[in-house]
């Protein structure tokens, strides 16, 4: 199966357990076990080119210009990996099943597993570390969701929190030192990355590279000083630690340690810090999980300890650590995920995870007894079973490490920590299972349905059967081990074998399970010393760390963004003036080059105008109506200026989208108050006017700056003059601009205008869907009305216009690709045209007479320019390329078809749609409001009394 | 000629921006749209001030700069939806609200 598959697989099946919900509990589980299957089917179907030590990859070009591509890979570690993901995935699914309750949304759950699912696969089969990042960052939330899966409880929604913040901030981290990898090797791939391990290592980045990389690493495996989160996520529903926490997710980090060991490994640096941090966590994670209470606790805290074993294996760098960590990462998951299920069964059971409420159990619940005991005794190292393996592996290789110049230093660390890590499973075993049966259960448990013991018990036999019979695990960890080591190292001879001889690890391990044995007898007055010692709370660090940056992102924040509008448009506009400032300051400012045109009277006519309406407009913005009739005095200056500067479309356009602003406005202003009240002080009216003629200024200058010298670089005008005809058929140069060379620009441009129409119209109807319904119809108009709203002239004005305007909005239409006009005018002109209607005769006699609703105009706008783009594919050219053609039929004269002209109509609807969608969404309002509006054209009609009359 | 084009996009983005500052919503509007009038003349003018040769291709030699035109040309339309859709929000924050203002209340005085 192609690689995209089964990473796609797990994403597309999260849409159906959300759907499947109501078709019951069985069917929900069903579905997401069948996709899950059938994605690790598909896995399976590679295994035997990757046994033979093939790369399987598939490949696609997202953004190649970022080095950002879809370039997965399989290998025998991705193998790996992604058999305990979707492998234990499959177990999980059947153990949820059974352990979610009635009340839980089972749908929800087994969505966010499946998209967890997608996104580890996605990890461990990337071959581009941007697109690893991505899986990567997609772990951490859909974690989160399954960590916060239960809402109703506060330690959830808590360490759900806690998780996501510190394998966030860790992921932080990790996008810094995959992108300083990214630069030093230049490429993004990882095949191309792992064959550079002497460039890496021997650039100066290769530090701090090292370091970020490995604290994403360290957050998401929860290596000490991170181990913290761990334990409190386990307020997550059990299958989710089980799979979280124990198999998959936390190994990710350690999964990458393994990718990047080949080039990032081997030097004193990642040695030191590596196997440094993992001895640590191995031994501080055994000593914590001893003394909890809680089972999930325990079994955190030891996931913790386990965590750092298997760093500190990798932290060695060598070949022979390599393979121990891999085997130990199979055999963790085996024991581990079997021990966190058994856990849930005893919670689910005896409605109790305290390890101090219970004891007694083997004889209520013997299946869960045997399950539990075989996996803690794996765990705890003893012959026979594969934990004993990967310890003694561990032990014989801590053994040969020497850290900072002590030879002893590991070797008693490590067998200190598995002298813990067998006192811990002892007690789990002993005061869970061992002693006497008790009568104080929260409920009496006994064992529980197949569904949640069959999936633990699969993995203990996994257990059992290498513990048994190593060589059957042998040849396929050998596999893995050599694709992590690459070219770097050969595989290690060494065979697996329950046996070695009296070596120095196995006294070790004597020591460990022994002292393990002692510690337990001795518990009771450990437990008082333990309790006794005073201890940092991770918690309360973190929260108080939490705190800290709250409050200083709040003290920054609150000054800046306190809601203000104002204070935001202040702040703005002194920023950019300041920066424009700083920019010219520094800049080189060139001598002019070009001649100052000279002025005439009319122009300084038309300045006054401009300048007068301006001030007018600031010193009497007070008076809204007046305001109004100001700024369309602005708008009618400028159009003048368009036709004056040889721009003739843009002069039309404006004059057009004046008529329909204004009577927007006009129909706003119906609604708001008419006065502005007099508000800010006179201090702050001096700052903005400050601030204003900054802005004013900074602008001017700027403008007359480079109004006075010609562009530094060639423009691209020239290419459209001179291809306008040639190419596009048309003389026009800005409508061929329009609707040709630039045909996909316009094209967003109309598909956001309708999107702005229809954004008014569904404000509107959840308005007149609100309260404010029964507002505007009990609003009382604050002005006396004017008598005859539809007086009879204008109405009979405007009908005998409307054809007339059309005709006229036609020609500029057609005329448009040659002479100034097209699309865009021609809709204003139509758009006034109907506006007139509505003005004169009413609202319920024009809607009457609307034959199509503007949405649907809007849409085939959009969709005629659309399949006139589209059209150009089965003549095999782009998106939107033109032709015209020119046909003379008599008795008319030789004229011009274009597919531009197709175009433009598209353009033509969209914008008549728009405008019309718009207005008529506001008049809606006003209708509603207090508009008495009769079906009735005109208050006055001769015809109509005379009808009256013959009645 | 060029001192009048620049000084106008000077005071229309003066007038603009005092009036953005002010705390209700209609001179607020009004302030958006002179600026919207002082950026379209702006981008306009880029293409530097050409009298009497629009970019409609006869025999003439010298045309205006047909780019920053067909720029603007959309640039008018689409201010049109947006001064509609933020007259909108406008208008609804009034009739929902019966307030006008466009600041939030700091917390403490909207008890």
């Amino acid at each position: 199966m192609s690689l995209f598959l089964i990473v796609a697989l797990p994403f597309l099946g999260a849409l159906l357990p959300g759907l499947m919900n109501s078709a019951g509990r069985a069917a929900t589980a069903g579905v997401t076990f069948m996709v899950s299957l059938l994605a690790f089917i598909g896995l399976l179907t590679n295994l035997p080119a990757v046994w033979a030590g093939e790369l399987v990859t598939a490949r696609l070009d997202w953004i190649p210009l970022l080095g950002l591509n879809v370039t997965l890979m399989l290998d025998g570690l991705g193998f790996f990996f992604a058999l305990l993901i979707l492998g234990i995935g499959l177990l999980i699914i059947t153990y949820g099943r059974s352990y979610l309750s009635r009340d839980d949304n089972m749908g929800e759950f087994f969505t966010y597993l499946l998209l967890f699912q997608g996104a580890m696969v996605g990890i461990v089969l990337s071959d581009n570390i941007l697109l690893l990042l991505i899986f990567w960052e997609l772990t951490s939330l859909s974690s989160f969701l399954l960590i916060g899966y239960w809402k109703h409880l506060p330690e959830g929604r808590q360490g759900a929190r806690m998780a996501l913040t510190v394998t966030g901030m860790g992921g932080l981290a990790m996008i810094g030192g995959m992108l300083l990898l990214g630069q030093i090797v230049g490429s993004y791939d990882l095949s191309v990355i792992l064959q550079s391990r002497e460039l890496i290592q021997a650039s100066p980045l290769y530090l701090p590279a090292l370091i970020l990389i490995l604290l994403g690493c360290f957050t998401k495996s929860a290596q000490f000083p991170f181990h913290f989160w761990l334990p409190h996520a386990m307020a997550a529903p059990t299958p989710v630690s089980a799979y979280l926490h124990s198999a998959t997710m936390v190994k990710a980090g350690i999964f990458l340690m393994a990718r990047m060991w080949p080039v990032l490994s081997g030097t004193p640096e990642w040695f030191v810090i590596v196997t440094t941090v993992g001895l640590i966590t191995m031994v501080l994670g055994a000593v914590i999980a001893l003394f909890k209470h809680d089972l999930k606790s325990l079994l955190a805290f030891s996931t913790v300890s386990h965590l750092g074993l298997i760093t500190m294996l990798l932290g060695t760098g060598t070949a022979f650590g390599t393979m121990a960590a891999m085997f130990h990462i199979l055999n963790h998951a085996t024991f581990k995920a079997a021990l966190f299920m058994s856990a849930g069964i005893v919670d689910h059971e005896a409605h109790t995870r305290d390890i101090r409420r219970l004891g007694g159990l083997r004889h209520l619940m013997p299946v869960t007894f045997v399950i539990a005991t075989l996996a803690a005794l794996s765990m705890a190292g003893i012959p026979l079973l594969n934990g004993f393996l990967s310890k003694e592996m561990m032990l014989e290789e801590a053994n040969h490490t020497v850290l900072f110049g002590m030879p002893l230093l590991v070797p008693v660390m490590a067998t200190i920590g598995s002298l813990f890590s067998a006192a811990y499973c002892f007690r789990f075993i002993s005061h869970t299972f061992l002693g006497p049966q008790r009568d104080d259960y929260p409920t009496t448990p006994h064992d529980p349905p197949a569904g949640l013991w069959m999936p633990p018990a699969f993995l203990v036999t996994l257990v059992v059967v290498i513990g048994v019979a190593p060589f059957v695990a042998e040849p396929f960890i050998k596999m893995v081990t050599a694709s992590v080591l690459g070219d770097a190292a050969e595989v290690p001879k060494a065979y697996f074998k329950i046996w070695h001889g009296l070596v120095p690890a196995l006294f070790m391990s004597i020591i460990a399970v022994v002292g393990g044995l002692l510690l337990l007898m001795i518990f009771k007055p450990a437990l008082a010393i333990w309790d006794k010692t005073p201890r940092p709370e991770a918690k309360t660090i973190f929260d108080v760390l939490i705190a800290a940056v709250v409050g200083l992102s709040r003290r920054i924040i609150a000054p800046l963004h306190d809601g203000a509008f104002t204070r935001y448009a202040a702040i703005m506009a002194v920023t950019i003036v300041g920066v424009g400032y700083h920019a010219w300051a520094t800049g080189t400012v060139g001598a002019p080059t070009r001649a100052v045109q000279p002025t005439n009277f009319v122009q300084i006519a038309g300045w006054l105008m401009l300048v007068a309406a301006t001030c007018g407009l600031v010193v009497l913005h007070r008076n809204r109506l007046l305001s109004l009739i100001l700024i369309g005095i602005v708008g009618l200056v400028v159009s003048v200026g368009f036709v004056f500067f040889s721009a003739p479309d843009l002069a039309m356009t404006q004059l057009t989208v004046e008529v329909v602003t204004i009577v927007l406005l006009l129909l706003t202003l119906n609604f708001l108050p008419n006065k502005t009240p007099v508000e800010s002080t006179l201090l702050r009216r001096t700052r903005d006017g400050v601030i204003a003629i900054g802005g004013g200024l900074a602008t001017a200058a700027l403008a007359f700056h480079y109004l006075l010298r010609d562009s530094v670089a060639p423009t691209i005008s020239d290419f459209h003059l001179a291809n306008s005809y040639k190419g596009g058929g048309g003389t026009n140069v800005v409508n061929v601009i329009l609707v040709d060379f630039r045909g996909f620009d316009t094209y967003g441009e109309i598909i956001v205008l309708g999107i702005a129409a229809l954004l008014i119209y569904a404000l509107t109807e959840t308005l007149l869907d609100g309260p404010v319904r029964a507002r505007l119809l009990n609003r009382k108009p604050d002005q006396p009305r004017a008598g005859g709203m539809h007086p009879m002239m204008m109405v009979v004005m405007t009908r005998l216009i409307m054809p007339v305007v059309l005709m006229v909005a036609l020609y500029i239409f057609l005329r448009g690709h040659n002479q100034p006009g097209g699309g865009f005018i021609a809709g204003l002109v139509a758009s006034i045209a109907v506006v007139m209607q509505y003005m004169a005769s009413g609202f319920s006699w024009t809607s009457a007479r609307l034959r199509y609703p503007y949405h649907g105009v809007i849409g085939a706008g959009v969709l005629i320019a659309g399949l006139t783009g589209i059209g150009s594919w089965f003549f095999a050219k782009p998106f939107l390329t033109s032709d015209f053609t020119y046909v003379r039929i008599p008795p008319f004269e030789k004229f011009e078809l274009a597919t531009a002209a197709l175009f433009d109509l598209g353009v033509f609807l969209a914008v008549v749609g728009a405008v019309m969608l718009s207005l008529e969404s506001f008049s809606r309002l006003a209708r509603r409001a207090h508009v008495r509006d009769s079906e009735h054209p005109m208050d006055i009609d001769p015809s109509r009394d005379q009808d009256k009359a013959e009645v | 000629m060029e001192i009048l084009v620049a000084s106008a996009i000077g005071i229309l983005t003066a007038g603009g921006l005092y009036l953005v500052m002010r705390l209700r919503t209609f001179p607020v509007i009004m302030g958006i749209s002179l600026l919207t009038y002082a950026v379209n003349v702006f981008l306009f003018a880029s293409g530097r001030l050409t009298v009497g040769a629009p970019p409609i291709l006869t025999d003439a030699t010298t045309y205006a700069d047909p780019l920053p035109q067909a720029l603007v040309l959309t640039a008018i339309v689409i201010s049109f939806g947006m001064t509609a859709v933020v007259v909108m929000i406008a208008l609804g924050a009034y009739l929902g609200g019966d307030d006008d203002t466009v600041d939030d209340q700091p917390v403490e005085d909207a008890q």
